[in-house]
C-alpha cells in the first residue's frame, strides 16, 4: 500500500463547491451534463469520504470531460477504456473511491467490452453512464442507444441498428447494482448516486441526459413535468409499483409477464408488484419495461451486496499467498531448484 | 564451436562441444527430456544453450511432420552463445521427428531412433513411399550412424506388471531415450531421478508414476551399457565459467525474476497485467505465483485492457507492467501513447514473434523494432531496450523499470521467442549489489502554492508522481495536450511544440546513464558487426570464427535502441564497414543509416528462427569480399 493517508486528521466538512475544480466548464448551454456535475459534486461532498480519496475516470466524449471539473484526483483516458484503467487504479489501491463518468458511445460501443468485464468481475467502482443516445463531441452521429430509424449525419436514411439497453446489458453481465435516474431530477439523482457510491462492488447508474444540441428532447417522454408521472415508475424497495399523475396506475404480474393496470374499479394496490431490490428475476423483467408500452423504471432496480468485490477478493488472495508461501523469499526464488557451483564456492 | 563428426572409438572420446536434439510428437515429452539433459549438463559444469522448438498446434495428429516438437541443446567445455548450428546427435522418437530433422544432422552424426514407431502407418503419415523406411535407407546409413532401438517395446518390458495403463506406460518412453542419451554422453542420471521423485512423487502425488519413470530411465541407461549397440561413448568436460553459483534460466523466467526484484528494489508493488499470447504467456503464469513477493497479476479481458489497467496502477502508485507479443502491442499502441502523454512509468514487454498479423506465433523474429520506436500516433517517444539473451533479461528488466520510474515514461523491453524459450546458465546475482530503484512520490504542499503536475525535474525532465490519497495533490491528468507546469488542458500552439520537445528530450536524456558500448575484437578496423537483441550469440560466435580465420572483424551489441548509446556515432566511424545482422528486413540498419549517414549493410534473415553461425559467417564473408 502506497498511499499517504492522513487518517488522524478529522474528516473536513465539505461543501459541493469544494469538489469543483478551477477549470471553466465547457459544455453547451442547456446541456444535461451541468445538472449531473452539480449532482455528483453534491453527493461526493456529502459521502463522508476524504476528497483526496476520490478518483474520477472517464473515456472520450462530452461527458468524459467530467474529471477536469472535479477537484479530486482524475483521469481523462482514451475512448472506451475507462473501466480498464479504473480496474488498475482500484487494484493498486483498494482504499480509493473510484468513479467512472462517461457516455453511451464510450461505455457501450467502443468500450462495451471493458464495461462488461469490469461488471462481471465486480470490481468496486461506480459507473455513471450518461446516456444521451447520440455522439455529441463528434457532432451528431447515432449511438448504440439511438432508436431504430434515427436520422443523423451518418444515417441520412435512418439508422438500421437495434439499440442496446444499458441496464439489461449490465444485469446480463452480472451487475449487482443497477439504477436509473434523470439529469433534471436532482433529488432522485442524489439519492441514487449516493447509494451507488456506497455500494461495495461494481454499480452502474444510467442517467437519461439531454443533449441540447444534437438530440434535444430525446427523453422528454420521461423527464417533463407532465410526462414523467405517466411514463416512468419510481421504484421503492418494499413498496408497490404505482405510477401516474394521480398515482392511479400500477404494475401487476400477468402470468410470466407484467401488465399495466388502472387502480380502482376492483383493482387495489395489494395486487401490484412489490419492489424487491434483491430479486434478480424481477430485476431482469424491470429492465425490459420500455416506453411506450410500459412506464420506465427509475430508482434502484437491483442491489445485491452479497458477493464480495474483486479487489476485496484479490486482497484476500494476496494475504493467502503470503501465508501459503511463507518460506519462499526472493532469494530462494532466484536460486531455483537446481544450482551448481563453479570454482571456489561463494555461498 | 566445432562440430566434428563423431567417429566410433572404444574409449570415451573427448569432445569440445556437442549439439543434441530430441525430437518426437508434441505429446512425446521431448521438452521434458531435453530440459533434463540440459539441467544435468549444466550441473556437470558444461556451458549450455538450449532452444525448444514447438509445433504451432498444441496436439497435432500423432505422427505427422507438423506435430513434431524439438528441443535442441548445445553443451560445451568452452564458452558458447548459441544452441548450435549442426546437430551431432539426433534422438528421433518417430519417423516424423527423423524426417524433419535429419537435414540438420552433421555428416557422420548419431541418430538414435525409436524403431518401434517406424511402422507402416507412421511412415505413411509423414509421407514416405510405401515399403520404404529411412532406417533401411543405405545412403542414410552411410551418411550417419543410425541406431534403431526398440524403445517402445523395451519401455513396456521394463514396466511389466505395472498397474499403470498402457497409455501411461508408453508415456515413459522419453525417459528411455533420455537414459540412452545419458549413457552415450557419460552423464549421471541422478539429478533427473531426483527431479522425477520431486515432481511426480512429492508434487503430483503419483509415486507410481515416479517409480515407473525412474525404472525406464535406468532401463535406457543400462541398455546403452549392455546392448553393445553403440561403438563409443563421448565425453564433454566441464567449461571454465566464472566462479559462482549458477542455475539455468530462460528469458521469460528471467523477466519474472527481474520484476520480482524490481518490487523489492523499488519498494513498491508491481502490477503485471496481461492477456494470454504466445510466446509471452509464461511470464503471466510465473508471476501469478508471486503475489507474496509484491507482484500482482491481472489477466485482463484483452490486450488493451491489460495495458490500461497497468496505467491505472501506475497512476495509483504501483509500477504498471504489461507483457505481450507484437500483435498485442499493435492493440496497445493507443494506450501506450496515453502513458506517454500522461508521463507515468510503465514497462511494456514485447516477446516478439514472426509477423505480420498472427504470423508464426511459435517462431522468433525481430520485426517489431520500428513498431516499438514509432508505432503510435503523433510524436510519441518511448525508451526502448532489448536483452541480448535469456540471462540478460533479468538485468534488462530491472533497467527498464529503473528508467521508467526515473524518467516517468513508458519503456518497451524487446525480447523475442528465441530468448523467451531458450535457456542458458545464469550466475546468481548478488541481490545486495543491485542498487535500489529510487521512487519519490510528491509530498503534500506545505503552503498554499498549489500542486503543479507537470513541473519537471531539471535533470531528468520527469514530472512529479503524485498519488491519489495524498491530500492537497488532487490533480487531473488526461489524454489531451497539457499546459507546461500546470498540466491543464491546452491548445496553445507554442505550448504544444514545447511539450512535444520536452517528451522527446526526456527520453533523450536517458542516454546519459548508458555505459560505453563494449566491443568484441579491436577498437577500430575493417568491419564492425553491429547487433541488438537475440542475435548476440550468433554475432559473437561469428566474430570469433572470422577473427580466427584472420579477418579484421569486430562486433558491438547495443541494449539501448531509444535513446541510442551516446558513443555509438563515434564508434561506428572507427570501422571501414558496418554490417548489421538482423532477424528482420533491416530495421536497425535503416535507423543507423538515417541517424549517422553511414553506408551500413544488413545481413537479414526472416526465417522464423535464430541466425545460424555458419550462415552468418558466410554472409559476412560475402559482403567483405564484395
Ligand atoms: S453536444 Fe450535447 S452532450 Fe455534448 S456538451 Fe453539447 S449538449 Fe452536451
Amino acid at each position: 500500500m502506497t498511499t499517504t493517508q492522513t487518517n488522524d486528521v478529522p474528516l473536513p466538512t465539505y461543501k459541493p463547491k469544494d469538489f469543483a475544480s478551477d477549470q471553466e466548464v465547457r459544455w453547451c448551454p442547456g446541456c444535461g451534463d451541468y445538472a449531473v456535475l452539480k449532482g455528483v459534486q453534491k453527493a461526493a461532498s456529502a459521502l463522508g469520504r476524504r476528497r483526496e480519496d476520490f478518483v474520477f475516470i472517464s473515456g472520450i466524449g462530452c461527458a468524459a470531460r467530467f474529471p477536469y471539473y472535479m477537484n479530486t484526483y482524475g483521469m481523462h483516458t482514451i475512448h472506451g477504456r475507462s473501466p480498464a484503467v479504473a480496474t488498475g487504479v482500484k487494484l493498486a489501491n483498494p482504499k480509493l473511491q473510484v468513479c467512472i463518468v462517461s457516455g453511451d458511445g464510450d461505455l457501450l460501443s467502443i468500450g462495451g467490452n471493458h464495461t462488461m468485464h469490469a461488471i462481471r468481475r465486480n470490481i468496486d467502482i461506480t459507473v455513471l453512464l450518461l446516456n444521451n443516445r447520440i455522439y455529441g463531441l463528434t457532432k451528431g452521429q447515432y449511438s448504440p442507444t439511438s432508436e431504430v430509424g434515427k436520422k443523423t449525419k451518418s444515417t441520412p436514411l435512418g439508422s438500421l441498428d437495434f439499440p442496446i439497453n444499458p441496464l439489461s446489458l449490465a444485469l446480463g453481465a452480472g451487475c449487482r447494482f443497477i439504477a436509473r435516474t434523470l439529469d433534471v431530477d436532482l433529488k432522485l439523482f442524489d439519492e441514487v448516486y449516493t447509494r451507488a457510491l456506497e455500494f461495495r462492488g461494481c454499480s452502474l447508474v444510467e442517467v437519461y441526459q439531454d443533449c441540447n444540441i444534437f438530440n434535444h428532447g430525446s427523453f422528454f417522454y420521461a423527464s417533463q413535468k407532465d410526462t414523467k408521472p405517466e411514463n416512468t415508475v419510481l421504484l421503492r424497495h418494499g413498496e408497490p409499483m404505482v405510477f401516474g399523475k394521480d398515482n392511479d396506475k400500477g404494475l401487476r404480474r400477468k402470468g410470466e409477464n407484467i401488465e399495466v393496470v388502472q387502480l380502482g374499479g376492483g383493482v387495489t394496490e395489494d395486487e401490484l408488484l412489490i419492489h424487491d431490490e434483491t430479486n434478480l428475476m424481477m430485476a431482469h423483467m424491470l429492465t425490459e419495461l420500455a416506453h411506450p408500452e410500459f412506464p420506465e423504471p427509475m430508482g434502484v432496480l437491483y442491489a445485491d451486496p452479497t458477493d464480495p468485490s474483486y479487489d476485496k477478493l484479490y486482497g484476500d488472495q494476496v494475504e493467502e499467498a503470503k501465508r501459503r508461501y511463507e518460506g519462499q523469499t526472493l532469494e530462494s526464488l532466484i536460486r531455483g531448484e537446481n544450482t551448481w557451483t563453479v570454482g571456489p564456492a561463494k555461498r | 564451436m566445432s562440430t566434428p563428426p563423431l567417429a566410433p572409438t572404444r574409449d570415451p572420446e573427448s569432445l569440445e562441444s556437442v549439439v543434441i536434439r530430441f525430437s518426437g510428437d508434441s505429446g512425446d515429452g521431448m521438452q521434458l527430456a531435453g530440459g533434463q539433459f540440459a539441467a544435468t549438463s549444466a550441473i556437470l559444469g558444461n556451458d549450455i544453450a538450449t532452444f525448444p522448438d514447438f509445433p504451432a498446434e498444441i496436439r497435432a495428429p500423432r505422427g505427422t511432420t507438423f506435430g513434431v516438437s524439438g528441443f535442441q541443446l548445445q553443451f560445451s567445455s568452452t564458452d558458447i552463445h548459441t544452441p548450435g548450428d549442426v546437430v551431432n546427435a539426433l534422438i528421433a522418437m518417430n519417423p516424423a521427428g527423423l524426417k524433419v530433422n535429419l537435414a540438420d544432422v552433421a555428416a557422420g552424426g548419431i541418430v538414435v531412433a525409436n524403431a518401434d514407431e517406424f511402422n507402416d502407418v507412421n511412415l505413411k503419415k509423414c509421407g514416405y513411399p510405401e515399403g520404404y523406411s529411412p532406417l533401411n535407407d543405405e545412403q542414410i546409413n552411410t551418411s550417419y550412424q543410425v541406431f534403431a532401438v526398440p524403445m517402445s517395446r523395451l519401455t513396456r518390458e521394463a514396466l511389466e506388471g505395472s498397474s499403470m495403463s498402457i497409455k501411461e506406460i508408453d508415456r515413459c518412453r522419453n525417459m528411455f531415450a533420455l537414459g540412452v542419451a545419458y549413457w552415450l554422453f557419460e552423464r549421471s542420471i541422478d539429478a533427473t531421478i531426483e527431479h522425477i521423485n520431486e515432481y511426480y512423487g512429492a508434487l503430483k502425488k503419483r509415486p507410481d508414476v515416479a517409480e515407473a519413470n525412474v525404472k525406464v530411465l535406468k532401463a535406457g541407461y543400462y541398455f546403452g551399457e549392455n546392448a553393445e549397440l553403440f561403438p563409443a561413448r563421448y565425453r564433454v568436460p566441464p567449461a571454465t565459467l566464472a566462479p559462482g553459483v549458477y542455475r539455468q534460466i530462460s528469458g521469460n523466467q528471467a523477466i519474472e525474476l527481474g520484476l520480482a526484484t524490481v518490487a523489492r528494489k523499488a519498494g513498491i508493488d508491481v502490477l503485471y497485467a496481461g492477456y494470454p499470447i504466445t510466446p509471452a504467456s509464461e511470464i503471466l503464469h510465473g508471476l501469478s505465483k508471486l503475489k507474496h513477493l509484491g507482484v500482482k497479476t491481472f489477466q485482463a479481458e484483452d490486450e488493451i485492457a491489460a495495458i490500461c489497467a497497468a496505467i491505472g496502477a501506475s497512476f495509483a502508485g504501483e509500477l504498471g507492467v504489461t507483457g505481450t507479443s507484437g500483435p498485442g502491442v499493435a492493440l496497445k499502441s493507443e494506450a501506450l501513447g496515453l502513458a506517454t502523454i500522461y508521463e507515468l512509468p510503465l514497462v511494456l514487454v514485447n516477446v516478439q514473434r514472426a509477423g505480420p498479423s498472427t504470423g508464426m506465433p511459435t517462431k522468433t523474429e525481430q520485426g517489431d523494432l520500428f513498431q516499438a520506436l514509432y508505432g503510435r500516433s503523433g510524436e510519441s517517444p518511448c525508451i526502448v531496450i532489448a536483452p541480448k539473451g535469456p540471462a540478460d533479461c533479468f538485468d534488462s528488466t530491472i533497467e527498464a523499470a529503473r528508467l521508467a520510474i526515473r524518467h516517468m515514461c513508458p519503456v518497451i523491453l524487446l525480447s523475442d521467442g528465441y530468448i523467451a524459450n531458450g535457456a542458458e546458465p545464469w550466475k546468481l546475482p548478488d541481490l545486495d549489489a543491485i542498487p535500489p530503484i529510487e521512487v519519490t512520490f510528491a509530498a503534500p504542499p506545505d503552503n498554499g502554492d498549489g500542486f503543479h503536475g507537470y513541473k519537471r525535474d531539471l535533470e531528468t525532465l520527469a514530472r512529479p508522481w503524485a498519488l491519489p490519497g495524498t491530500p492537497g495533490l488532487e490533480h487531473r491528468i488526461g489524454s489531451l495536450e497539457k499546459q507546461d507546469v500546470t498540466g491543464n488542458v491546452s491548445y496553445d500552439p507554442m505550448n504544444h511544440e514545447l511539450m512535444v520537445k520536452a517528451r522527446a528530450d526526456k527520453v533523450a536524456r536517458a542516454a546519459a546513464d548508458i555505459p560505453p558500448t563494449p566491443v568484441r575484437g579491436s577498437p577500430s578496423g575493417d568491419v564492425l558487426l553491429l547487433g541488438w537483441g537475440s542475435t548476440f550469440g550468433a554475432i559473437a560466435t561469428a566474430t570469433d570464427k572470422l577473427r580466427a580465420k584472420g579477418h579484421d572483424v569486430s562486433s558491438a551489441h547495443i541494449r539501448h535502441l531509444s535513446p541510442l548509446p551516446p558513443d555509438l556515432g563515434d564508434l561506428l566511424k572507427c570501422y571501414k564497414r558496418v554490417i548489421i545482422p538482423e532477424n528482420n528486413t533491416g530495421q536497425l540498419c535503416m535507423l543507423i543509416r538515417a541517424k549517422f549517414l553511414i553506408d551500413a549493410k544488413g545481413v537479414n534473415h526472416i526465417r522464423g528462427r535464430a541466425f545460424r553461425v555458419d550462415e552468418l559467417v558466410e554472409a559476412v564473408l560475402e559482403l567483405i569480399n564484395d
